[in-house]
C-alpha cells in the first residue's frame, strides 16, 4: 500500500505541486471575488431628494440630517447601517432594522429622508412597472 | 466509360489515431452516463486520451483525437450541432492552445498533471467565454466560476495522474519488448 502510495506521489514533479497550488489559490481568489457580491462598501444618505452625506461602512459613527420634522439620525457601524431614529409619525424606517447588504434602502418618507447602501453587485440598480 | 475506383489507403498514423479517438469515444459516452450535481461540471476521462497522445505522439495527433472525440462523441449522445456540442468544441480547442504551450514547459518539472490542470482550466475557461456571449448573457454565469475551477483542479490533477500512470507504464511495457524482441 505504501508503495502504490509512493508510485503515485512520484507521478507528481515539483512544477506540478505549484500548478495544484496555483490551481487552489485561483478557486479560493475566486470565491472571494465572485461570491463577495452583496456586501456592502458605503452608504449615502439624500435628504430632500439631494446628497447630503456619503461615508464608507469601516468604522462606527452617527450622522444626523435634518429634514421638514426634525433630526434623522443613521447610526453606521462596520459592515452596516440603520437610521436609528426619526420623528416620522410610523417610524418604518427605523423598524427596518439593520440594513447590511448593498442596495438596500430605508426611506423616511414625511422628513424625506433616505439611507442607501452602495456596493458592487447590487441585488438591484432600478424597479420599474 | 472506365469505372474509377478510388482508394484510401490508411496510414499507421491513421490507424493509431482512429484507435486513440475509438477510446476517447467510449470514455466520452461511459462518463454521459454518470449523474452531474451540475452541468458543465465532468471529469472529462476522455482527456486522459489526449494527454496520453500528446505526451507520446505529439500535438498534431492530439488534435485529432481530441476533435474526432468531441465530433463523434456528440454524434452518439445526440448532441451534434446543439449548445453542449459548441461548449465542448470550444472547450477542447482552447484546450489544446494551451497543451500546445505547456508541453514545452521543462520535462523536469512539469509532467502530465501540470498539463492536464492546465488544460482543465483552458477548457472552462473557453466554455464560460460562449456561455456568457452567447447561451447565457448575464453575469451570473461568473457565480459558478469557483465550482468550475475546484472542479477543474480536482478532476485535472485525477486525469493527469492516471495519465502519468498509463505513460509510465507504456514505458515499462516498451522497454520490455525491446529487451525479449
Amino acid at each position: 500500500m505504501i508503495r502504490v502510495q509512493a508510485g503515485w506521489r512520484a507521478l507528481l514533479r515539483p512544477g506540478d505541486w505549484l500548478v495544484v497550488a496555483a490551481g487552489l489559490a485561483l478557486c479560493v481568489y475566486s470565491a472571494l471575488s465572485f461570491w463577495s457580491g452583496g456586501a456592502p462598501d458605503g452608504i449615502i444618505v439624500r435628504a430632500g431628494g439631494k446628497v447630503v452625506a456619503e461615508a464608507d461602512l469601516s468604522r462606527a459613527r452617527k450622522i444626523e440630517v435634518a429634514g421638514p420634522l426634525g433630526t434623522t439620525l443613521i447610526e453606521v457601524e462596520p459592515g452596516r447601517a440603520r437610521v436609528a431614529s426619526d420623528p416620522g409619525p410610523r417610524q418604518y424606517c427605523v423598524r427596518q432594522g439593520w440594513l447590511s447588504r448593498a442596495g438596500a434602502v430605508a426611506i423616511c418618507a414625511p422628513n424625506e429622508v433616505s439611507l442607501t447602501l452602495t456596493g458592487r453587485g447590487s441585488d438591484y440598480d432600478s424597479l420599474n412597472y | 466509360m472506365t469505372r474509377s475506383t478510388i482508394e484510401l489507403v490508411p496510414t499507421v498514423t491513421d490507424r493509431r489515431i482512429a484507435r486513440h479517438a475509438a477510446a476517447a469515444i467510449v470514455l466520452t459516452v461511459a462518463e454521459a452516463v454518470i449523474p452531474l450535481p451540475l452541468p458543465g461540471v465532468k471529469p472529462g476521462l476522455a482527456n486522459i486520451v489526449t494527454l496520453v497522445v500528446l505526451a507520446r505522439w505529439g500535438w498534431r495527433e492530439a488534435v485529432w483525437v481530441a476533435l474526432l472525440r468531441v465530433l463523434a462523441g456528440s454524434l452518439l449522445l445526440g448532441q451534434f450541432l446543439a449548445p453542449g456540442f459548441f461548449l465542448s468544441l470550444s472547450g477542447a480547442l482552447a484546450s489544446l492552445i494551451v497543451l500546445g504551450l505547456a508541453m514545452h514547459l521543462p520535462k523536469r518539472w512539469f509532467g502530465p498533471v501540470s498539463h492536464s490542470i492546465l488544460a482543465a482550466f483552458a477548457h472552462i475557461g473557453a466554455q464560460l467565454v460562449v456561455a456568457r456571449v452567447w447561451l447565457v448573457p448575464h453575469d451570473g454565469v461568473f457565480y459558478l466560476v469557483p465550482i468550475f475551477s475546484a472542479a477543474a483542479v480536482i478532476f485535472g490533477l485525477v486525469n493527469g495522474l492516471i495519465a502519468g500512470r498509463l505513460l509510465h507504464e507504456l514505458q515499462a511495457l516498451e522497454a520490455e519488448e525491446r529487451r525479449s524482441g
